[in-house]
């Protein structure tokens, strides 16, 4: 972290990641929190980049920027009678101070932890040039088996979420069960 | 600012810890099923980024392997995160299409 393009990215982007998680929260309605929510996304992702996690940050991009965004747009396009208002429950009040306490409990752990923590001469040592080639030989040699268990994941969750919001074929109709 | 502007260990947990609140207020208070599962993707989101920044600063591993599992680690949550949101989606579409509703405050009894 030598350079102070590192420090300027970082406050820049940490500024755009939680300002649009809070515009999340505030906006009142629900495709323009889609919206904030997509840039606190590519916030998150530049801030990848500056810890040098390259892969990292082109598969949050495409993942969740990407496919999941997509996947938000055409869930609100599917049910379109209900409130487009991004109104709060309840339970508004509670759940708020709920995450403002764990905000605030994980920025004093994070602030008072006395983590063992590399600066200087060794942080710039441990910058990974690539990290593509590294991350693939852990998925593939220590991470094997969990990764052969997310492919099979990723397979249950699709073949799911197809059979759940399957049409049910009307009665009687091409089944040959009923006379 | 008396204190130094340089990014530590500690202002990447801050602000994934930040992100994690705010995804957890949103996913409490909100009363559109869509909704929740967005502040559950914030949530997922504060988490990699705190094991992104663990590994990367990080003292105690012995090898840049090891330091890159954190990033094997975001990508197992990366897929999960895809899954989930798959089927939660799904979930609330069906929801919607028995019910023509996805107010959680509506959508309070287990079976109908």
């Amino acid at each position: 972290m030598e350079s102070t393009g590192v420090a300027v990215a970082f406050w820049l982007l940490s500024a755009l990641t939680v300002g649009g998680a809070l515009l999340v929260l505030l906006s009142r309605n629900l495709l323009h929190a889609l919206v904030f929510l997509v840039v606190a996304f590519l916030g998150t992702a530049g801030l990848f980049l500056t810890l040098s996690a390259d892969f990292i940050a082109v598969a949050q991009i495409l993942i969740y920027a990407g496919a999941i965004a997509v996947l938000i747009v055409f869930a609100i396009m599917l049910t379109p009678l209900a409130s487009r208002d991004n109104a709060n429950s309840l339970y508004a009040v509670p759940g708020i101070l709920l995450g403002l306490a764990v905000a605030a409990l994980v920025a004093f752990a994070a602030l008072d932890g006395g983590w063992p923590e590399l600066a200087g001469e060794a942080l710039a040592e441990r910058g990974f040039s690539s990290t593509v080639a590294a991350i693939g030989e852990l998925l593939l040699g220590r991470y094997v088996l969990a990764f052969e268990v997310a492919s099979v994941l990723l397979l249950f969750a699709l073949v799911g979420a197809i059979v759940l919001v399957r049409e049910e074929p009307p009665a009687g109709d091409g089944e040959g069960r009923e006379p | 600012m008396s204190f130094d502007l340089a990014p530590t260990l500690g202002h990447y947990l801050v602000v994934s810890g930040l992100v994690f609140g705010l995804g957890s207020a949103v996913a409490l208070s909100k009363r559109n099923a869509i909704a929740v599962l967005m502040g559950v993707e914030l949530m997922l989101n504060g988490v990699n980024l705190a094991l992104i920044a663990f590994s990367r600063f990080g003292a105690a591993f012995a090898d840049d392997a090891a330091a890159l599992s954190g990033h094997a680690f975001v990508v197992f949550v990366l897929t999960v995160a895809a899954a989930e949101a798959a089927v939660a989606l799904a979930l609330a579409v069906l929801v919607y299409r028995r019910r023509e509703t996805v107010d959680l405050d509506r959508i309070s009894s287990m079976r109908w």
